[in-house]
């Protein structure tokens, strides 16, 4: 491995004040302030509760934790059995639980009895049944027979379920009203659009809906009272199904999709953004059923994502590629083949070729980024690769170089004990939702000050209780440069700066940030958008590093790496970045290209790309699914999804985080053994068959321990050349980024879960709307060098002469159909 | 018989002068003059007179009033609050309504002395917002305190600031719970608070917070006028002072009857001009539905806070519902149940699904159905949420139903045995005596 496993979280053998206090006449010690059903769990004794969450703050509304404390650490009795939940030890006290102390057992068995009154005990049909807190405890701590139903009661019903997003049904006869998911949404997502309302027996969780009545059965119209009612649309809305103790919220995904006990889990890794979220995989007879959050506290505590939860079925989709194909040169067309005929044809193809790129996209896992360096490095004798299907410059390679790769000084657990935190070109709850809760929580529960250096307050950033450092877009540089000396940021050594991948953009903006961080001691991050960016760079699936952080131009890393790869050179010529390799592929000055994982879309030029696809001679494709390249593909390989395979993502801390593979099929190859197969039939072998050969020569490599290549003079250069798109007369400069929810491929499959996207807007300032002569709400026509796109208009404090509008919404892509972002557009108001 | 000397008017002592509510009614009798007295002490020596009174809580818990000023902490740079807890709403209770309908500014120069007691420039008045005529009252009352300058900057000159929000409730009985009414008066949904933080420490918007009844800030103008001794010299050892006793139903003149702490019931009833005629108590609450009930054996017992206490109930607000023999005391029951069931906020398991349960086994037993195990259920399904709910309120829930069965068990098995009510439900009621003789 290219990266120590060590994590950096800090020394937390701090000497706590310890508390002894007797649980069921067992001592214990714990730190003070700690909750009699924490200090229960310490000595193994598991009191029933529903509305208690170590992460969410105490609530005490179930009551189904109970109690006695004959003694309260005064020598006095309480007289009431306690809410282990809501109470904290004392030195001395004595609590006494349902084990030993037939109060509590009976308090508990009496709110489990309530609990049960109005619950409908649909368990056979409940999705919930086999894992459900409520059958559990109801079986461990209530009474065999329910006396309701004896003395001839009525439950209380409603029509069910009711959707409360596309993606999240609430079935509130089984809600046991405990709060979790409404507590979730205000206390860590900061999205609280699900509340308690009603009240009594009739209490029950809703969204802000003017036409509902107490039942939900309203014979109303619809609309009637001519607002719209506001769904569950959070990003994390799926973490209030997980720990919903009972069957009352489903998802439109998973619901009456299979039972629990047949579903065989395997913990995995994320695979959809750079956080590297654990989580856990349960599947059925060789298909993915659904996703849960792992529970891992120095990653992702117990919360994902939506996109984590729910993107996985893009792997199922009908254009999934099944067979090898070679396009036969007299029909023209993709015929399906052997693995070994296409090795062979693939291998003849490139040999011919003679000068070959590689592009890999950012989806690999590390162990398949380095199989594509050491082939693009020993089998094809070329530094032509590159990982970054997106927006990238060669100072963005320099600044990866001198400031990322290698480095792993910033954990999760960084960003709760900072005292400031300075986002450029990063919107957390868009690109990377784990570091946005874990912003939020150290905002929340510290006060940790976040500035973002962004075009608008975001409702990511206000949640983060974040300020706004207002920049125009292609002016990042100056203004990151203004913060060294900016008081009210007051950037020290305890202070971090988390640099966006997007910040690529601009030029002299990543030289900047690494100034920044020199000069004010903070620590930097770099925080890409993809899985498999940080393991690609370790990888050195980059033109200007070679894997452990060896600087291709360093001779002595090349001859480092030369002896521990075996071979006799590795080659000299500098490298071409992507947007290089595409323009020579165009000009006919590369002819092959190795393209794994791409969405031409995704590329800053998709137009060249396409030209360069066409005129290149011959085109080796590794894709799981049919794309733009595939068509243009003399040979195409299907790759093994993540769920097939074995591997490792880095995320954005340097951490290493390895998975296993979910399923064992032996026609899914991942792409290292496909490219050992090419790379045998040319007999220039990569020496590893299987990802943990793989990873086991990426260990004996090692990383680099020779000194780091330094940011240099082709940054200044870029740097003093004109930057951005400085805005013509009637023109805006277009601030734009994609969504958490938006047209991804990954995301492809779950349209419930693609409805519950934000809906596509323009954004303006206030004194732009007023020239434009229409109101917020109504149609703008957004105008840029791809065509023009009709949106609505909204209103955030932007800069005179910005607009804003998402890159990659659902059904309107800006980026397809208006521009890049920093390109220059025209506004107007009206659909045209 | 007593005289009517054993009355002791006070808060009530203006109420039947001609528009009594106006400012210059109030001013005419003396009216703030305890304020101009408050202003020239110091708070400390304000909170020390209304401790040295002996002045309890007369929302129904009793605490020490001037105790709960002193658990302000004062070196907390916080804002300071008081706020006055009038969403009277108890069943039975009646007198906060009254008195901030008869003499509203009694309550404003509480408040104003209060805040300054504890050193609050802003207070609020929570006041129930379906008794809509009241609200009106009140928001006059401080419109005419500001003109005469008894409200906002420099107030006589003292230097001291105040500001008064009358806040008027949706309508919840949830809100009358301190924590519940804070958030309420926040703008949240009211429910109440985990405990701690108390409000003395974080209540309204996580300051601290003096939470007092209507009648408690409303006795403060009269201690302050009058002195603490004079105060104490009223009521019992325990129970100082004088408090309102609101009678209703089976009584000939129901109402207000303003009188020292530790009077007996059957002292009241006959200032009341007796039981309705011809007729005898059955039961009554002391201090509203949520007070176990009592019965015609406990007349003589001191109404304060100890005595009624030791007979098992509690002295709540008052709130003194007569009942005679007409009345089915299963239906009564079952009448207040229904109320905890509709009100309960629906925070905790035993107080929402325990009266959900609760009123179905009540009407079942009402209906004649049902065995007289269903008592036993329901003393069991009581003792599954006394003391085991979130709030006062779930217990309060209990009160009727577990008292009624200690007290009258054979009225409940009479319903049993005659399969249905054996009571004629029409004699109960008030125009019962208008019917026509066949």
């Amino acid at each position: 491995m290219t990266v120590s496993t060590s994590s950096t979280t800090g020394d937390r053998s701090t000497i706590e004040d310890l508390v002894t206090l007797t649980i069921d006449g067992i001592e214990v010690s714990v730190p003070k302030n700690t909750l009699v059903i924490r200090a229960a769990e310490q000595v193994g004794i598991q009191i029933p509760r529903f509305c208690d969450h170590p992460l969410l703050a105490p609530v005490g509304a179930c009551r189904q934790c109970l109690v006695d404390v004959p003694d309260g650490g005064n020598g006095r009795p309480i007289p009431k059995p306690q809410a282990s939940c809501t109470i904290t030890v004392a030195p001395g006290m004595v609590v006494n639980t349902q084990a030993t102390s037939a109060v509590a057992e009976k308090a508990q068995a009496g709110i489990m009895e309530f609990l049960l009154i109005n619950h409908p005990l649909d368990c056979p049909v409940c999705d919930k049944g086999g894992e459900c807190p409520l059958q559990n405890q109801a079986m461990s701590n209530g009474r065999g027979e329910s006396r309701f139903h004896e003395s001839g009661g009525t439950k209380r019903i409603y029509p069910k379920p009711i959707n409360i997003s596309a993606q999240v049904l609430l079935d509130r006869e089984r809600c046991v009203l405990c709060a979790r998911c409404t507590r979730f949404s205000e206390q860590i997502a900061g999205d609280p659009f699900i509340e308690m309302i009603e009240r009594g027996a009739l209490q029950q969780v809703g969204i802000f809906d003017p036409d509902r009545d107490e039942r939900g059965t309203s014979e109303r119209p619809r609309g009637q009272s001519g607002t719209a009612a506001e769904p569950f649309n959070s990003y994390f809305s799926g973490n209030t199904i997980q720990i919903c103790p009972v069957g009352a919220l489903t998802s439109a995904a998973y619901r009456f999709r299979s039972r629990p006990f047949d579903l065989v889990s395997s913990p995995s890794i994320a695979e959809i953004d750079a956080c590297g979220s654990a989580v856990r995989v349960d599947h059925r007879r060789g298909k993915v059923m659904r996703r849960l959050a792992g529970d891992d506290p120095e990653v992702n505590e117990e919360w994902i994502t939506d996109k984590d939860r729910f993107g996985f079925l893009y792997a199922r989709q009908d254009d999934r590629l099944t067979h090898p194909l070679v396009r036969n040169e007299e029909t023209g067309e993709l015929e399906p083949t052997s693995w070994p005929a296409a090795f062979a044809a693939a291998a003849k193809g490139l040999a011919q070729a003679e000068s070959v790129g590689v592009l890999t996209g950012g989806r690999l896992t590390a162990e398949d980024a380095y199989a594509y360096s050491k082939f693009a490095r020993v089998t094809l004798g070329t530094n032509d690769i590159d990982f970054r299907a997106r927006a990238h410059s060669a100072e963005e390679a320099e600044f990866l170089a001198s400031d990322v790769v290698l480095r792993n000084d910033v954990s999760y657990a960084d960003l709760e004990t900072a005292g400031v935190v300075v986002l450029i070109g990063f919107e957390p709850e868009d690109e990377a939702g784990t570091i946005f809760l874990r912003l939020r929580k150290a905002n929340q529960a510290r006060g940790t000050r976040v500035f973002s250096l962004a075009p608008y307050t975001s409702r990511g950033l206000h949640k983060m209780g974040g300020t706004l450092i207002p920049v125009v877009p292609g002016r990042e540089a100056e203004a990151i440069t203004d913060v060294a000396s900016n008081g009210d940021i007051a950037l020290d050594r305890g202070g971090l700066i988390l640099v966006g991948e997007r910040t690529a953009e601009v030029p002299g903006a990543l030289r900047a940030a690494a100034d920044l961080s020199r000069s004010t001691g903070a620590r930097l991050a770099w925080i890409p958008r993809r899985a498999g960016d940080r393991g690609a760079l370790e990888a050195g699936a980059l033109p200007n590093l070679l894997p452990g952080g060896r600087p291709a131009g360093d001779p002595a890393a090349r001859v480092d790496l030369a002896a521990a790869w075996g071979v006799e050179s590795l080659p000299e010529t500098t490298g071409r970045s992507g947007n290089e390799l595409l323009a020579a592929a165009a000009a006919q000055e590369v002819r092959g290209l190795v393209i794994a994982g791409v969405d031409l879309d995704d590329l800053p030029d998709p137009a060249l790309a396409r030209d360069a696809l066409e005129t290149a001679e011959f085109v080796v494709s590794l894709e799981l699914r049919a794309s733009d390249v595939t068509r243009a593909a003399n040979v195409v390989f299907p790759v093994a999804p993540v769920a097939d395979k074995a591997g490792m993502f880095v995320n954005w801390e340097g951490r290493v985080r390895t998975f296993g593979a979910v399923f064992d099929d032996p026609s899914s190859l991942p792409d290292l053994r496909i490219l050992a197969g090419i790379a045998e039939e040319l007999d220039r072998p990569l020496g590893f068959r299987t990802p943990a050969q793989a990873r086991a020569e990426m260990t004996q490599v090692g990383p680099w321990d020779g000194p780091r290549a330094e940011i240099g003079t082709e940054t200044e250069r870029a740097a003093s050349s004109t930057t951005g798109a400085d805005s013509t007369a009637g023109a805006f400069v277009l601030a734009s980024w994609k969504q958490s929810l938006d047209d991804g491929r990954m995301q492809d499959g779950d349209d419930n879960m693609r409805a519950t996207a934000r809906p596509a807007v323009v954004l303006v300032n206030a004194t732009t709307l007023a020239g434009l002569g229409v109101a917020a709400g109504d149609p703008v026509t957004l105008t840029g060098p791809l065509g023009s796109l009709a949106l609505p208009v909204g209103v955030a404090d932007l800069a005179d002469g910005v607009v804003w509008a998402p890159a990659s919404a659902p059904g309107a892509s800006v980026r397809h159909r208006v521009g890049p972002a920093g390109c220059a557009v025209t506004l107007e108001g009206g659909a045209k | 018989m007593s005289t009517p000397d054993t009355l002791t008017p006070v808060l009530t002592d203006n109420w039947d002068q001609d528009r009594s509510w106006t400012l210059a009614a109030y001013e005419s009798q003396g009216g703030y003059a305890g304020l101009t007295k408050a202003l020239k002490m110091k708070q400390d020596e304000v909170i020390e007179a209304v401790k040295a009174s002996g002045l309890r809580g007369r929302g129904g818990a009793g605490f020490p009033t001037g105790m709960k000023w002193g658990f302000i902490p004062q070196d907390n740079p916080k804002p300071k609050y008081l706020v006055v807890n009038a969403d009277e709403s108890e069943p039975g209770t009646c007198k906060d309504i009254p008195l901030m309908m008869a003499s509203p500014h009694t309550l404003v120069e509480g408040v104003i002395i209060s805040s300054y007691a504890i050193r609050a420039n802003t207070a609020f008045i929570y006041i129930r917002g379906e008794v809509l005529h009241v609200v009106r009252r009140l928001q006059r009352a401080v419109q005419e305190a500001y003109l005469a300058g008894h409200l906002g900057k420099d107030i006589h000159g003292s230097g001291y600031d105040l500001d008064l929000v009358i806040h008027a409730g949706a309508g919840a009985y949830i809100c009358g719970e301190e924590t519940a009414l804070l958030d309420s008066l926040e703008g949240r949904r009211g429910q109440p608070r985990l405990r701690p933080p108390f409000p003395a420490v974080a209540g309204l918007y996580a300051s601290p917070t003096v939470i007092n009844n209507v009648e408690s800030i409303a006795s403060v103008p009269s201690i302050i006028d009058n002195g603490a001794d004079w105060f104490s010299s009223m009521g019992t050892e325990k129970s100082k002072g004088y408090g309102i006793f609101s009678l209703s139903g089976h009584v000939t003149n129901p109402g207000q009857y303003e009188a020292p702490l530790g009077i007996t019931l059957r002292t009241l009833i006959e200032l009341a001009g007796g039981m309705r005629d011809g007729h005898e108590l059955k039961f009554w609450t002391p201090g509203g539905s949520s007070t176990p009930l009592l019965t015609a054996e406990h007349l003589d017992v001191p109404l304060d806070f100890e005595g009624v206490g030791a007979v098992g109930s509690m002295l709540g607000t008052r709130a003194l519902q007569l009942f005679d023999e007409t009345t089915c005391v299963v239906r009564a029951v079952l009448r207040w149940t229904e109320f905890y069931k509709h009100e309960s906020c629906g925070k905790c398991t035993p107080c929402r699904e325990g009266t959900w349960w609760l009123v179905q086994t009540l009407a079942r037993l009402e209906q004649g159905n049902g065995s007289e195990a269903d008592l036993e259920l329901l003393i069991d399904q009581c003792d599954n949420i006394l003391g085991r709910a979130f709030c006062a309120l779930g217990d309060g829930a209990t009160s009727p139903i577990t008292s009624s069965i200690e007290h009258f068990r054979d009225e409940y098995l009479a319903h049993l045995e005659h399969g249905g009510c054996p009571f004629d439900q029409a004699a109960s009621t008030l125009f019962a005596t208008e019917e026509v003789p066949a």
